[in-house]
């Protein structure tokens, strides 16, 4: 399947979640990201659970606690 | 009242703008803007409204300069190590443009008082270094339904999104509540490139002159995100959430409240 992971198009097998995403992007503390899937947000208790399809849009919302 | 010949000097680029006019002038000049953090992000932010004669900036922080605050926070000289941060800001935005209005806020902004101080302004800017003063800000400000910018920086990355009261989400619609302390690094601990601040900030202030002339569209609704290493912006749709606990259906925090947190590393 085609799915678009931060705004590129990525090919992933059928079946991945939302967690196996984050594991194979290697997104840096993968608990404190938010998530949203084509335009809503993903619960942050449902990652396993979430399985993504074909065409799904996917955007990772990082913590940026620096500005001083 | 009429500008000044030296206004009109001062403000030509702006005047001269189809978006701002003497009109729009006017009103950056009648403007209230608060800062709150007078560091990397706010350093930059704060050049830039005074220098767009922004009427009334306030500037909220209560750090002394540091040695190492100057690879990054540009309002502030080596001369200025020792001195309070919003003193030494002041003196530098009063350099720059003396007709401003710089107010300076010598304290930790919390619960107590931060009603208090963003209650006589029109945009407030959020310049600060932690996830609690970052949540403080956004609660406070879709409390008092004030207009916010929030921006964060670290590394070689940084993000900004604006809030307005009615449109779009908030802060803790993203990110619902602060990480663990050191669950995520701090850029004192994961450092950040100094310029970083200043395309972020900049970008705050830009945000700020935009709301006040009501031109253009606002950061409402969206994350902008900037990775300079691969010298990628994107702007991320934000979704609602509409079970958001300070400015969903059903909200449950009524007030401003403070995370624990060290206050050495608040501000």
């Amino acid at each position: 399947m085609t799915i678009t992971v931060a705004g590129n198009k990525k090919e992933y097998p059928d079946g991945l979640t939302v967690a196996a995403l984050l594991a194979a992007e290697n997104v840096e503390t993968p608990e404190y990201v938010t998530v949203s899937l084509n335009d809503d947000f993903v619960p942050g208790d449902s990652f396993d659970q979430t399985v993504l399809g074909d065409g799904d849009e996917v955007e990772f919302m990082y913590f940026m606690g620096g500005g001083r | 009242m009429p500008f000044t010949n030296d206004q009109l000097q001062r403000y030509s680029r702006h005047i001269i703008l189809q978006e701002v006019g003497a009109k729009g002038q006017r009103k950056l000049c009648e403007a209230k803007v608060l800062i709150i953090g007078a560091g990397g992000l706010g350093a930059p932010a704060a050049l830039y409204l005074a220098a767009a004669g922004i009427g009334t900036i306030g500037i909220a922080d209560a750090d002394e300069v540091d040695l190492s605050n100057l690879q990054r926070q540009v309002i502030h000289t080596t001369p200025d190590v020792g001195k309070a941060k919003v003193l030494s800001a002041q003196e530098t935005m009063n350099r720059i443009n003396p007709e401003v209005t710089v107010k300076t806020y010598r304290t930790f902004v919390m619960a107590d008082n931060i009603m208090e101080l963003i209650a006589d302004y029109d945009f407030i800017l959020d310049g600060t270094d932690n996830f609690p003063a970052k949540f403080l800000i956004n609660d406070a400000c879709v409390l008092a339904g004030k207009p916010f910018s929030h921006a964060g920086i670290i590394r070689f990355k940084g993000q900004l999104m604006t809030y307005v009261p009615g449109q779009g989400p908030c802060y803790r619609c993203v990110f619902r509540e602060p990480p663990p302390p050191d669950a995520v690094p701090t850029c004192k601990q994961a450092g950040v490139i100094g310029a970083m601040g200043g395309v972020i900030g900049s970008l705050q202030a830009m945000e700020a002159i935009k709301y006040i002339l009501g031109k253009g569209d606002l950061l409402t609704g969206y994350l902008l995100t900037y990775d300079a290493l691969k010298m990628d912006f994107r702007k991320i749709r934000l979704p609602r959430r509409d079970t958001c606990a300070v400015c969903g259906k059903s909200p449950t925090i009524l007030a401003p409240f403070d995370y624990a947190q060290a206050v050495c590393e608040l501000g």
